[in-house]
């Protein structure tokens, strides 16, 4: 399991790789990229705030979590934080599983929860002004 | 009794500060604290979106007690990952 909260830029390659092993037949691989629109504005760039201990532990357990619900081989998930532009990926997650199916699943139900959970915040910068985003309340649990 | 308090994304710009070391009482719970720390940063006042809690990096209720040297976090609704939505 691979968890990692960076200003670095994310690179899909190096994720593939960390998950790849000879017994998975599947690497399902997700890209969050900053889109240039968003509620009807033109966005010119976001800046990503974070908890970053927090959302490492965070990452970590719903990493754990879909070990246990889907036979996934292996799980990267990597956020990346600070200035994004358009195009770039801020979000990238990685499963490797026997098959494609539990891949697919595993995946879509981990980017699901993190959007939900993590400690990550977006500032859109867009033409005439910016907004912080605020998207999902966490619950304890 | 003093907690190390986290203030993040629109609540961040509204304090002007990040992160501050509080004088807390006995008793407090971590909704508490907030209200503490809008005394301190009257930019606090006015924030009115929901709010949740954190205390040593894990997510509590608002009734969480908060005890000497905990590090107590505020977090607004999140909005990490792209700009992608379920739609």
């Amino acid at each position: 399991m691979h968890i990692e909260v960076t200003a670095e830029p994310l690179d899909p390659q190096r994720a593939v790789e960390l998950v790849r092993r000879d017994d998975a037949g599947a690497v399902v691989v997700f890209l969050g990229v900053v889109r240039d629109h968003n509620l009807g504005r033109r966005v010119l760039y976001l800046e990503y705030d974070a908890y970053p201990e927090m959302a490492r532990r965070v990452m970590r357990e719903l990493a754990e979590e879909a070990m246990g619900r889907w036979p996934i081989v292996d799980v990267a998930v990597l956020h990346r934080i600070g200035h994004l532009e358009v195009g770039e990926t801020s979000l990238l997650v990685a499963v490797s599983s026997p098959h494609r199916a539990e891949a697919f699943d595993a995946a879509h139900w981990l980017v699901d929860r993190l959007k939900e959970r993590a400690p990550i915040w977006k500032k859109e910068v867009f033409e005439g002004g910016e907004e912080w985003i605020e998207g999902e309340l966490p619950s304890p649990r | 009794m003093k907690a190390r308090v986290l203030l993040f994304a629109r609540l961040k710009d509204l304090a002007g500060v990040s992160e501050a070391e509080v004088e807390i009482g006995e008793g407090l719970t971590a909704a508490d604290v907030f209200r503490l720390l809008q005394g301190l940063y009257p930019g606090l006042a006015s924030y009115d979106a929901p709010l949740a809690y954190a205390v040593n990096a894990r997510y509590v209720s608002p009734e969480h007690p908060v005890r000497d040297g905990d590090e107590v976090a505020f977090i607004p609704p999140v909005s990490g990952g792209g700009t992608c939505t379920s739609r």
